[in-house]
């Protein structure tokens, strides 16, 4: 029998949440007015818990390393949001979300979480847009959509590339009317440093305030975690630089298990490395996939030729390029997963056919989009005998309306012009679906702490689907978090405010002052980034798009002797009592130091392939992913026991009762 | 690429700071502001000095944390970007740099180049939001059809991305733009109008309380805009700030 | 009223008010002085109805007199205010890289008008007061002309009001514009009002500079 108890309420797959919430306990209104709420982090899921949990009646203190809640890299999110309208008529429903969801994330997540993650997601776009989020509208007036990948209907609502943005934007001014009506303290430019337990229950963080260093201890009934993923650990991602794990893995050292760690995303459309000096890698939205056509040349010496100049893409014709999305998955094409996206690039580059002076890119072409649209624009216009050249113009014009900041971006970054050239991109790590685990009421293996938003396991399995992630990180934060967390804390009606004067208190703000110190006088050898970039070159190479488990064998040793050398001689400069982007990074990277071997362990564990979990040994003829669902259909929740390779292994299994487990097939 | 880079050096936010000199060698065209910036931090690391502290956070010009005034001019010489999506390529060896922070008594140094600009929170807290429950009690989102060209442009004043470059660039250092296109956003949809006259004048009061100057329409906040928000904000925002005095 | 000017965007509508007011001044001032190179006699006719009628007199007058004070010191405050709200200038500040000279130097061509209506009010108001009131002089409707053309007889005075005009032409090149954006008129037909802006800038500015170099030459 598991320790993990995930609390799925009993009944019908499509009842289970509502039961659920008529059943659980609440509080009164009168008694929020004494319950405190730590909210570490404040991108989707932490600002818009935040914002409820003050509407709501409690008093919520918000924590961010950011100087603005508004800054935090939600906003980064470009292609849309995922919600079951069905406004397009295509046939879909709570049902089909619920099963992309869960066949996506290759068979890996809880149904109970994902059916209330679908259930929940129309009324995140109600909520959006009575707020005021511009969302894209059709002439007619009404929403627009778009498709993401892994899906057959069209059911992603946007904001040009920039829907992530325009969310949080929504979350963040939920967030200021509670400050203003001063039921949100916001602390910006701080950071959580350690969780505090008392009796077993969270009960506050310590936290460092980034400009004094002061090292500030906040005690509250219940802390919610939402403090992103971990993609950093790879030091190149296209998270934000400040993206870390330091919350979610404190409170892993506290106790609460770590889920699922290798199940890491790596997005198919980034733009390549351009060179060692290279500190964060870029998205091209998946959007791009809707009309953008994926490939590479049908011959090694046309992808050598172009690779050193001697030939330009657009010099290819039809029959010497090789569509290899369209090729292998004609059903889905270029809109296939992202893990079998990915893959299949890798894949093409490692064959020889990559098209840059590193053989890591392919192309994504616009010239058909721009035809096709040009066409149709011209025709609907009255134009019907245009030129190829109007043709062209028109369908420039079409897809500017469609990508222009996406183009605009690339361009800014690479100097070259995609309307003219096709974009060069390569697989880049983007977002991680392991996390803290967490029951269906989102509270971690400790009481009283809770993760929401992709710092949790999560709904996504081993896979994310396009789109998705805002989705989850909403759901959680507006309508999942604020109900499940009353349940707690209607045993909290009597406790009275929480006093930060405690022994345990006393320990954590040690603990934590002492490692800072350990930080500032370590040997001064090497700067952080040596450490960081080093760390980086062996998650990829050794855990990254494939794995194997000779070379996981050797990250374990590798991140661990790195480890060690890291506290012997890493190099802080400046001091802690003032603004220290060196104290800052540090603190974080001894931590991802400390992730990266718990990350290497599961993914080692983990005899099978599954969604963005790729083991060379597992896998077919076809070189497709082989799940084994004999073994491994669990969730794999690891207890911090000192060193991360000891970490003790607690298995979630995973039943499935309203979806039938295939060979996920995009053919 | 080799460079001279004169940095503004200050160690807190009551100490007295100072340009400094740097030479840097080795930089790429492929190379961003920011990137470069780490390399020569890297380099000050290796020597056992300080680093230069500068705000940044998600390098690809949406976050708007990254916040320099470069030669003259926020987030550099380049047109509709951040200073983290400006590229070395846009400059030449043997090339002198100024990099100093954004300078406006609203904006005080914090350190280095980083300045607080919670004064822009501060402003949306006043009025930027729609006063409706989070709870999911509303109503079906397409029940109000919107204007597709009002929602266009509501979504164009939406993408202020709060990096402060309008004010870095105004030599009154107003805030008009950031707060004009926050108004705008709402204004512009029906969701925002029930709330209007109390939205514009609350943020309007706010944005002079914070101490920011007055806008004189030299319009170089829309030049230097990341994301070219346009001077019509400001305009609406006026007309909306007096008809909704007139109405008291 | 009071609480009105209290902030920001109210003093920049009244600040485009009474400039969008000068402005209209300016038209009617300009078409009195044309006659001036045309015929005396129409000028001298239409001086002495603005310097006797009543309502000019008593109401227009003291209008004026409001909008241009208004004017100048709101401009001031503004200016004050303004440069408070940047304690720590800039080492280098590229102002040309986003904004044209006239909308950054607004207080300096404001400054330059200043003065020279200081010299013009010198030259016509105060004699035209110590005429009238201190001197009670009875009115003498022919009077006017010869007194403006004799003006210009110096050099010195004329490129004085040369000067000041392309003063007046770099304030308005911005000022005008920039008025209706501060009154909220930024729209479809904003382009075309731009254009008549500018074209008004220079056009008016020029007809003061030909009435002061025509007279002059013809002094000569």
């Amino acid at each position: 029998m598991s320790v993990l108890d995930s609390k799925i309420p009993k009944g019908p797959l499509d009842e289970k949440w509502k039961n659920h919430k008529n059943n659980i306990n609440l509080v009164n209104p009168a008694n929020k007015r004494n319950i405190d709420v730590i909210v570490v982090g404040t991108g989707l899921a932490g600002g818009s818990a935040a914002a409820t949990l003050a509407e709501l009646g409690y008093n919520v203190k918000t924590f961010c390393y950011q100087d603005s809640p508004r800054r935090a890299h939600s906003i980064a999110a470009q292609g849309g949001i995922n919600a079951a309208k069905n406004y397009q008529g295509d046939g879909d429903s709570n049902y089909r979300l619920f099963y992309d969801t869960v066949k996506g994330g290759d068979y890996r997540s809880r149904e109970a979480n994902v059916y209330r993650l679908a259930e929940v997601s129309g009324n995140i776009i109600d909520q959006c847009v009575a707020q005021g989020v511009p969302f894209a509208r059709e002439y007619g007036g009404l929403l627009d959509n778009r498709s993401f990948g892994g899906v057959l209907v069209s059911r992603t609502f946007y904001a040009k590339g920039q829907t992530g943005q325009q969310l949080l934007l929504g979350a963040y001014s939920a967030m200021n009317r509670q400050i203003n009506r001063g039921k949100i303290q916001a602390f910006n430019r701080h950071e959580m440093m350690d969780l505090v337990l008392v009796d077993g229950k969270a009960r506050g963080i310590i936290a460092r305030d980034m400009i004094t260093g002061e090292i500030q201890r906040h005690a509250a009934h219940a802390v919610v975690l939402a403090s992103g993923g971990y993609g950093n650990v790879f030091f190149l991602s296209t998270n934000a630089m400040g993206s870390n794990v330091m919350a979610a893995w404190r409170a892993h050292r506290r106790g609460a298990y770590f889920a699922n760690p290798c199940y890491t995303q790596i997005h198919p459309t980034c733009i390549p490395v351009s060179g060692d000096h290279q500190s964060k890698l870029t998205l091209m939205s998946e959007s791009l996939r809707n009309d953008g056509r994926i490939w590479v040349p049908k011959k090694k010496e046309d992808a050598e030729a172009i690779a050193a100049g001697k030939k330009k893409p657009t010099d290819l014709s039809e029959e010497e390029r090789d569509y290899y999305l369209e090729r292998r998955y004609p059903a889905f094409g270029n809109l296939v997963p992202r893990d079998v996206a990915s893959r299949a690039a890798k894949e093409r580059c490692d064959a020889g056919f990559g098209v840059n002076k590193t053989g890591e890119a392919v192309f994504l072409d616009f010239a058909s989009a721009i035809k096709r649209y040009g066409k149709e624009k011209a025709f609907t216009s009255g134009h019907k005998n245009p030129t190829e050249a109007e043709i062209i113009k028109l369908g420039k014009e079409a897809v500017e309306a469609k990508y222009g900041n996406l183009f605009q971006m690339y361009e800014k970054i690479t100097d070259q012009n995609p309307y003219e050239t096709p974009m060069m991109i390569y697989p880049a790590v983007h977002y991680t679906m392991g996390g803290l685990w967490v029951d269906y009421n989102l509270q971690t293996t400790i009481p009283g702490c809770y993760a929401a938003g992709e710092a949790n396991f999560s709904d996504h399995g081993a896979n994310r689907l396009g789109a998705s992630a805002l989705m989850q990180g909403l759901a959680d934060g507006y309508f999942v978090l604020p109900y499940t967390i009353g349940d707690y804390l209607s045993n909290d009606i009597r406790t009275g405010e929480i006093s930060a004067d405690t022994p345990e208190f006393d320990q954590a703000e040690k603990d934590v002052k002492d490692k800072i110190d350990r930080l500032m006088n370590a040997g001064g050898q090497h700067s952080v980034d040596y450490y960081h970039k080093k760390l980086g070159k062996i998650m990829w190479n050794k855990c990254g798009m494939a794995r194997n488990a000779k070379g996981l064998e050797e990250a374990l040793d590798e991140i661990k002797s790195l480890r060690e050398d890291f506290w012997k001689n890493v190099k802080v400069t400046g001091t802690a009592n003032t603004k220290n982007a060196e104290l800052e990074k540090a603190g974080r990277v001894a931590d991802f130091l400390e992730l990266g071997e718990l990350f290497a362990k599961d993914a080692l564990h983990r005899n099978e392939s599954c969604g963005g979990h790729f083991r060379e040994e597992y896998q077919t003829e076809e070189g497709e992913a082989l799940r084994d669902d004999e073994n491994y259909k669990y969730v794999a929740a690891w207890e911090y026991a000192g060193n991360p390779r000891d970490a003790k292994l607690h298995k979630e299994d995973l039943i499935f009762d309203n979806i039938e487990l295939k060979t996920r097939s995009y053919k | 690429m080799k460079l001279t880079l004169k940095i503004w050096r200050q160690e807190s936010a009551n100490a007295k700071g100072k340009m400094v000199d740097y030479q840097i060698d080795g930089v790429e065209g492929d190379m961003s502001f920011l990137e470069m910036l780490d390399v020569l931090n890297e380099d000050l690391v290796a020597k056992g000095e300080e680093p230069v502290e500068f705000d940044h956070d998600c390098r690809e010009g949406i976050c708007g944390s990254c916040s320099l005034q470069i030669n003259g001019e926020p987030h550099g010489p380049d047109k509709l970007i951040t200073t983290c999506q400006l590229h070395m390529r846009s400059f030449n060896d043997g090339d002198t740099i100024y990099i100093e922070p954004f300078r406006a008594k609203a904006f005080p140094v914090i350190k280095d180049l980083i300045v607080d600009r919670t004064s822009f929170d501060r402003i949306q807290h006043a009025g930027g939001y729609v006063s409706v429950n989070t709870s999911g009690n509303t109503i079906d989102a397409n029940s109000i059809p919107v204007n597709k060209h009002d929602a266009d442009d509501s979504f164009n004043a939406a993408t202020c991305i709060g990096c402060g470059a309008c004010v870095a660039a105004c030599k009154n250092a107003s805030a008009m733009l950031f707060t004009s296109a926050k108004v705008s956003q709402y204004a512009l949809l029906p969701q925002g109008q029930v709330e209007a006259t109390e939205r514009v004048q609350a943020m309007v009061r706010q944005m002079d309380e914070e101490g920011f100057g007055n806008c004189s329409n030299t319009g170089a906040c829309e030049i230097e805009c990341p994301k070219g928000i346009s001077l019509e904000n400001i305009a609406r925002m006026n007309r909306e700030y007096m008809a909704a005095t007139s109405k008291g | 009223m009071g609480g009105l000017i209290q902030s920001s965007t109210a003093r920049k509508f009244a600040m485009a008010i009474s400039g969008l007011f000068l402005i209209l001044f300016l038209a009617q001032h300009l078409t009195i002085n044309l006659t001036s190179v045309i015929s005396a006699d129409l000028f001298n006719e239409l001086s002495h109805f603005m310097g006797t009628n009543f309502l000019v007199q008593a109401l227009l007058q003291p209008v004026l007199i409001f909008g241009v004070v208004f004017h100048f010191v709101m401009g001031f405050i503004l200016e004050i205010r303004n440069r408070n709200a940047r304690d720590v200038g800039y080492v280098k500040f590229k102002g040309s890289a986003n904004s044209s000279w006239m909308s950054r130097n607004m207080i300096y061509s404001g400054l330059v008008i200043l003065a020279f209506l200081a010299l013009h009010f010198y030259d016509f108001w105060v004699p035209e007061l110590v005429h009238k009131y201190v001197q009670s002089h009875p009115e003498d409707p022919t009077r006017y002309y010869a007194e403006t053309v004799a003006k210009f007889e110096s050099p010195i005075r004329t490129l004085l009001y040369v000067i000041s005009f392309i003063f007046l032409m770099l304030h308005l090149l911005h000022g005008f514009a920039s008025s209706f954006q501060s009154i909220g008129f930024n729209n479809k037909y904003s382009k075309g009002l731009q254009g008549f802006t500018k074209a008004y800038a220079v056009i008016v500015p020029l007809g003061f500079i030909f009435i002061a170099i025509f007279h002059y030459i013809n002094s000569l």
